[in-house]
C-alpha cells in the first residue's frame, strides 16, 4: 500500500506556484529591459567595436518615434491585417498538409520512399529563391505571398510530425490492437495523440518560420504588409522604420508562437501535469 | 503439509469458462536473411480453459516469441495456434496482452485507459466508466480514476494495465514478465493481487517469467522451455490448494519443485546469454 500513499503525496505537493511565476516573469521582463538599455547606450554613444559598429544604428528613441508615427498614420491596421492574413493562410495550409503528409510518411515505408526524396530536395531552398517561380505559378501576387509563407511553415511541421510518429513505442500500438482497436482507429486513438507533443513542437517552430518568411514574401507586395513596410523602408534608407518593421515582425512571431504553445498545453493536459510535478 | 495438495486444482465450474488454447507443431522464425534464426521449435501444448500456466525459461529462449504469436503479433512459420477452436489470425480483444513495462496511454486518465477496450466496442461513455470503476476497485485503485498514468507508481501502472485488459473479458490473458520490473516487495503484492483477481474474473492465463518462485506461486502448471531454439522440455503440475498464501514458499513440496526447476534450467542453460526477444519480435539493439 506504500505505493498508493506515495502517489497521493505527488499530486498534492505543488509548491507555491504563484510566487514562482512572479519571479520568472520579473526575470523575463528585466532581460528585455537590459537589452533595450544596451541598445540605447551602443547607438547614442556611437560605439565602434571595429568588427561591428553602431555608429549609424538608429537609437531606441528614434525607433519609438518612427513607430509612433506609423501608429498615428493609421496605416498600421492595413499593414497588420494584410500580413496576418497572409501568414495565417499560408500557415493553415502548411498545418493541414504537413500533419497529413507526416502521418502518412511516418507510418508507411512505401510512402516515405516515394514522398520524402522530392521533399528533402525542396527543403533547403530558401524562401527568397521561390519568389520568381511563385510569381510564375500563381495567378495573383497575394497567392504567391501565401505560398512563400507556406513553404516556410511546412517543413518544421512535416519533419516534426514524421519524427513524432516514428518515435511511437510499437508496444503502444500492439497493446491498442490487442484491446480491439481497428486499423483506422489506431490513427485517431493512438498515433495522433502519441505524436501530438512532437507535432506541437513543429507547429510552434512553423509559426515562427512563417513570420520569418514574411519580408521575403512581401517583397512582391504592392502596398501593404509589415514585411513590405520594412523592405520599402530599406529601399528609401529610412533606418528607424526598418527597425520598427523588424520589431513588429519579431513581436508578432513571438506572440503567435506562444499562442500555439499555450494551445498545445491546453490540448495536452497530461504533459502539463508531468511538468508541474 | 498434506492439505496443500489436492487432486484437481481447477475443476470448479469449468463448463462456461472459455479460453482453450491448442498449439500444434509450432515453429517461429525471426530475423531476416543471414540473421534469421528459429526462436520457437516444434512446440505442441494444450491449455485448459481457466488454467493458469507459467512459461519458465532462460532469457532469449523464445518464451515471449511464443506469447507474441498467441497474441497475433507474430506469424508462425509453420504449425497451428487455436483458441477455442478458432485459428489465431491477428490481434484480438479476446487475447489480452500485458508487457513487462506498462503500455498505458499517457494522454488518457486512468479511468479512460481502463475503459478503452469498451470504447472500441462502441459502448456509451457512462456505461464504460461504470465498468471501469468496478475494475479499478477490483485491483485496489478506487480513487485514482482521474490520475494520469505518469502520476502512478510502477506497481499501480501495472494494475491499471491488468484492469484495462480484463475489462474486455478476454478468453486468454497473455502476460510477458509483467512484474519483472518491480521491486521484490511490490512483486509479491502483485502476485497475490493477480491470483485474487483471477479467482473473480476467471480467464486462461499464460504467464511468462524467469523467476522460479513466481512460477511456483502462481501456476497450475509450469512449462519449462529450453534455450534457443525454444522447445518445451518439461511440464510440471503445481497442485498447491488455492487460495494460495505466501506460507507455501517455505513448504517442503515447494522446495522440492523449485529444485527440479533449477536442475532443468541449469542443465539446459546456454553458455552465453542470448539477446532478449519480445512479443513483437527481436528487440532493438541496446
Amino acid at each position: 500500500m506504500s505505493s498508493i500513499t506515495e502517489a497521493v503525496t505527488i499530486s498534492s505537493e505543488k509548491i507555491k506556484p504563484h510566487q514562482l511565476e512572479v519571479e520568472r516573469l520579473a526575470r523575463r521582463i528585466s532581460s528585455i529591459v537590459i537589452c533595450l538599455l544596451a541598445w540605447h547606450l551602443a547607438s547614442t554613444r556611437h560605439v565602434d567595436l571595429g568588427l561591428i559598429t553602431f555608429q549609424n544604428m538608429p537609437s531606441p528613441e528614434e525607433v519609438l518615434a518612427a513607430g509612433w508615427e506609423l501608429l498615428q498614420s493609421g496605416k498600421i491596421v492595413s499593414h497588420l491585417t494584410a500580413s496576418m492574413s497572409r501568414v495565417f493562410s499560408g500557415y493553415l495550409v502548411a498545418v493541414v498538409t504537413g500533419i497529413a503528409l507526416g502521418l502518412i510518411i511516418g507510418r508507411s515505408r512505401t510512402s516515405a520512399d516515394t514522398l520524402l526524396p522530392p521533399l528533402e530536395m525542396l527543403r533547403p531552398i530558401p524562401a527568397v529563391a521561390w519568389i520568381p517561380l511563385s510569381i510564375l505559378m500563381f495567378p495573383s501576387s497575394e497567392l504567391s505571398m501565401i505560398f512563400i509563407t507556406f513553404t516556410g511553415a511546412l517543413f518544421p511541421i512535416l519533419l516534426n510530425t514524421i519524427h513524432g510518429v516514428e518515435a511511437i513505442d510499437p508496444r503502444l500500438i500492439a497493446s491498442a490492437r490487442s484491446l480491439g482497436t481497428g486499423r483506422s482507429a489506431i490513427f485517431t486513438e493512438v498515433i495522433l495523440p502519441a505524436a501530438a507533443p512532437s507535432i506541437f513542437t513543429g507547429l510552434s517552430i512553423g509559426m515562427g518560420t512563417a513570420w520569418f518568411c514574411l519580408v521575403t514574401a512581401e517583397m512582391i507586395a504592392g502596398q501593404f504588409g509589415i514585411g513590405y513596410y520594412t523592405w520599402a523602408s530599406y529601399t528609401i534608407q529610412n533606418y528607424a522604420e526598418i527597425v520598427v518593421g523588424m520589431l513588429l515582425i519579431g513581436l508578432l512571431g513571438m506572440t503567435s508562437s506562444i499562442a500555439i504553445r499555450k494551445l498545445g498545453n491546453a490540448m495536452m493536459p497530461w504533459r502539463v501535469s508531468r511538468v508541474n510535478k | 503439509m498434506m492439505n496443500l495438495l489436492v487432486e484437481s486444482p481447477v475443476a470448479v465450474a469449468q463448463a462456461q469458462i472459455q479460453g482453450q488454447i491448442d498449439i500444434k507443431n509450432l515453429h517461429i522464425r525471426l530475423g531476416h536473411g543471414k540473421h534469421e534464426f528459429e526462436a520457437v521449435q516444434n512446440v505442441s501444448v494444450s491449455i485448459r480453459p481457466g488454467e493458469f500456466v507459467c512459461l519458465l525459461g532462460p532469457s532469449g529462449c523464445g518464451k515471449s516469441t511464443l506469447l507474441g504469436a498467441l497474441a497475433g503479433h507474430l506469424a508462425p512459420s509453420s504449425g497451428t495456434i487455436q483458441v477455442d477452436a478458432q485459428p489465431v489470425k491477428g490481434p484480438h480483444s479476446d487475447r489480452g496482452l500485458v508487457f513487462q513495462h506498462h503500455t498505458l496511454f499517457p494522454w488518457r486518465k486512468v479511468i479512460d485507459n481502463v475503459a478503452f477496450g469498451l470504447k472500441m466496442k462502441g459502448l456509451p461513455r457512462a456505461e464504460r466508466h461504470e465498468r471501469a470503476r468496478e475494475l479499478l476497485k477490483l485491483v485496489g485503485l478506487a480513487g485514482f480514476e482521474q490520475h494520469y498514468p505518469s502520476q502512478l507508481s510502477g506497481g499501480m501502472q501495472q494494475r491499471v494495465e491488468i484492469a484495462r485488459v480484463l475489462i474486455n473479458h478476454p478468453r486468454v490473458m497473455l502476460m510477458d514478465e509483467p512484474f519483472g520490473a518491480l521491486d521484490a516487495q511490490t512483486r509479491m503484492m502483485m502476485q497475490e493481487l493477480l491470483l485474487d483477481v483471477w479467482e473473480r474474473i476467471r480467464t486462461t492465463i499464460l504467464f511468462i517469467t524467469h523467476d522460479i518462485d513466481e512460477a511456483l506461486f502462481l501456476a497450475d502448471r509450469i512449462l519449462v522451455m529450453s534455450p534457443r531454439p525454444g522447445r518445451i522440455i518439461e511440464q510440471i503440475p503445481v497442485v498447491f490448494t488455492r487460495p494460495r498464501h505466501s506460507e507455501i514458499w517455505t513448504s517442503d513440496h515447494f522446495i522440492h519443485l523449485k529444485r527440479r526447476c533449477l536442475e532443468l534450467l541449469h542443465l539446459k542453460n546456454a553458455d552465453f546469454p542470448l539477446r532478449r526477444l519480445t512479443p513483437l519480435g527481436t528487440a532493438p539493439c541496446p
